[in-house]
């Protein structure tokens, strides 16, 4: 009997519709309004690659050991070092970061043991060409540089 | 169950995706049909391959661990510690106590990842659009977790063969915690959206019947397992990663239709909280990295390691050469398994319900194909 009442006066449905109204309070709103309003983002999150340099001379971190090169199971960074005469060391040469097929697993970040190589938090990516997707070290030291685009 | 249309006629074949948005990715259904009824099912799976078995060749062990998360990427967590597992078995090592905590803490938050994403998803095929709405607030939590932890919310990477790479962040205790707190009576929420729906136990009720004979003869495993009535969970059957320290019951069901899986999952989720509770005062200090080589060398042999993922048994078969680099890595997935049901299921039903049973399948494409 009480089966059939709860039938008829549409029981379920109005228990269903009673969590609907009561998420109807405005401020219970999570939809992040996303270019208006910045995601949070963790602090560990693994984005855009960045090569640190030394604040106060300039200098790359990097002492050129290869290390993240052979860590990566992409093998999408390629880098050459060279020697340097005066001081008898190590340095980078060139460094290019194939970005179109990271797939920001943080090995090389971990590998790297000057904490040159980071994965900072910056997570916009998105380019117009495959090329764009290519970071040299310039790139990598200052960040993306803006592009310009002809109409 | 019929063999032959209705008065003779000829069978119609229809081609149900693979871009059909029920189909939960890229799986076409070769559907027989006799007018709504349905005679017999083909499945063509494949397009989302990417032979994920034959890189893991190429690859060192380290270097496999990130590709394992794009299986089933909905619960990459336990692929990680499935991967992990088996390998730290060729390596005869074990993780740290600490981290083995916490590995239970994000499989556990994981799976409740990946049970909100199937009812959100398996109620929207059935025409309940608000709950999916629901889940991914819920389920945003959890990956916010994990994205503070490991810096990745889906494909997350979160562990490495001997323990962790990340000490667990500041306030990850109260994080975990405060979820807690928050996601009981978001499942009462849910539950009374769906449980008592005419709608809901009507479209799901005595649908897609599997018992459990079946499923023993199909291997399937997981919740829908759990569904027919067998009390099966490797968490309780074999237990790894201290799983044996945890308090939770197996939740089960007599029918073995889609409703019953419905109750099954949202129970999990349930059970799921529980253990979380208990493995966050569990987590003392401690080391999360075990004496492991960098560069590893298992030696010559074989593992087999077998965890309860979300969908069900996850299995990873690992033999070593003594190499650098895996002779081969073989997984067992459990969408792969579950989904050679689904005709039995729905023979003879009608084509609505295979919307239901792909649903109530808890398929994720990534991990069918590989
Ligand atoms: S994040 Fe992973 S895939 Fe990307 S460069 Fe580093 S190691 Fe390679
Ligand atoms: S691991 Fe670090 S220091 Fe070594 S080459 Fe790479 S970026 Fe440079």
């Amino acid at each position: 009997m009480g089966k059939l009442l709860k039938k008829i006066f549409l029981v379920d449905l109005f228990q269903g519709l009673r969590v609907t109204f009561r998420s109807q309070n405005p401020r219970s709103i999570v939809t992040e309004q996303y270019p208006a309003e910045r995601p949070r983002i963790a602090e560990r999150y693994r984005g855009a690659p960045r090569m640190n340099t030394n604040p106060e001379t300039g200098e790359s971190l990097c002492i050129g050991c290869n290390l993240c090169a052979l860590a990566c199971p992409e093998s999408l960074i390629v880098m050459t070092s060279e020697r340097n005469e005066k001081t008898k060391r190590k340095e980078l040469a060139t460094y290019t970061f194939d970005l179109s097929r990271c797939m920001f697993c943080g090995l090389c970040e971990d590998a790297c043991p000057t904490d040159a190589l980071e994965l900072t938090q910056d997570f916009e990516l998105a380019t117009y060409t495959r090329e764009g997707q290519i970071w040299d070290r310039k790139m990598l030291e200052e960040g993306p540089r803006p592009t310009r685009y002809k109409w | 169950m019929p063999d032959a249309t209705f008065l003779d006629s000829t069978e119609l074949v229809l081609n149900m995706g693979p871009q059909h948005p029920s189909t939960h990715g890229v799986l076409r259904v070769i559907l027989k049909l006799d007018g709504e009824r349905v005679l017999g099912t083909d499945c063509v799976i494949g397009y989302l391959h990417r032979g994920v078995e034959k890189i893991a060749e190429n690859r060192t062990y380290a270097q496999f661990n990130p590709y394992v998360d794009r299986m089933d990427y909905v619960a990459a967590v336990s692929n990680g510690l499935g991967y992990c597992l088996a390998v730290e078995k060729l390596l005869n090592t074990e993780a740290p106590a600490r981290a083995q905590v916490v590995r239970v803490i994000l499989t556990e938050l994981n799976r409740i990842a990946s049970h909100l994403l199937w009812l959100g998803t398996h109620a929207l095929d059935i025409g309940a659009i608000t709950p999916v709405f629901y889940c991914f607030r819920e389920r945003e939590e959890a990956l916010h977790i994990f994205e503070q932890y490991c810096g990745a919310r889906l494909t997350t990477h979160a562990f490495r063969i001997g323990g962790l790479q990340y000490e667990t962040y500041d306030g990850f205790e109260r994080d975990v915690q405060a979820f807690c707190d928050m996601f009981l009576a978001k499942v009462d929420e849910y539950e009374e959206l769906l449980t008592n729906n005419r709608i809901w136990v009507g479209r799901l009720q005595n649908v897609g019947v599997l018992s459990a004979d079946e499923c023993k003869e199909y291997g399937v495993t997981g919740p829908v397992l759990r569904a027919a009535g067998v009390k099966w969970d490797l968490r309780k059957a074999q237990p790894y990663s201290g799983y044996e320290k945890y308090q939770f019951d197996i939740p089960t069901r007599q029918n073995g239709d889609t409703y019953d899986r419905y109750i099954v999952r949202m129970q999990e989720m349930r059970q799921s909280v529980r253990i979380l509770r208990q493995a966050v005062g569990n987590l003392h200090e401690g080391p999360i990295m075990a004496k492991v080589p960098k560069v590893m060398k298992p030696p010559v042999g074989e593992a087999y390691v077998s965890i309860e993922a979300p969908k069900g048994e996850l299995g990873y078969y690992i033999v070593s050469d003594g190499s650098v680099q895996p002779y081969r890595v073989r997984v067992r997935p459990p969408s792969f398994v579950n989904l050679q049901a689904l005709d039995r299921m729905v023979r003879g039903a009608l084509i609505a319900d295979v919307v239901a049973v792909i649903g109530t399948l808890d398929i994720v494409l990534g991990e069918v194909d590989r």
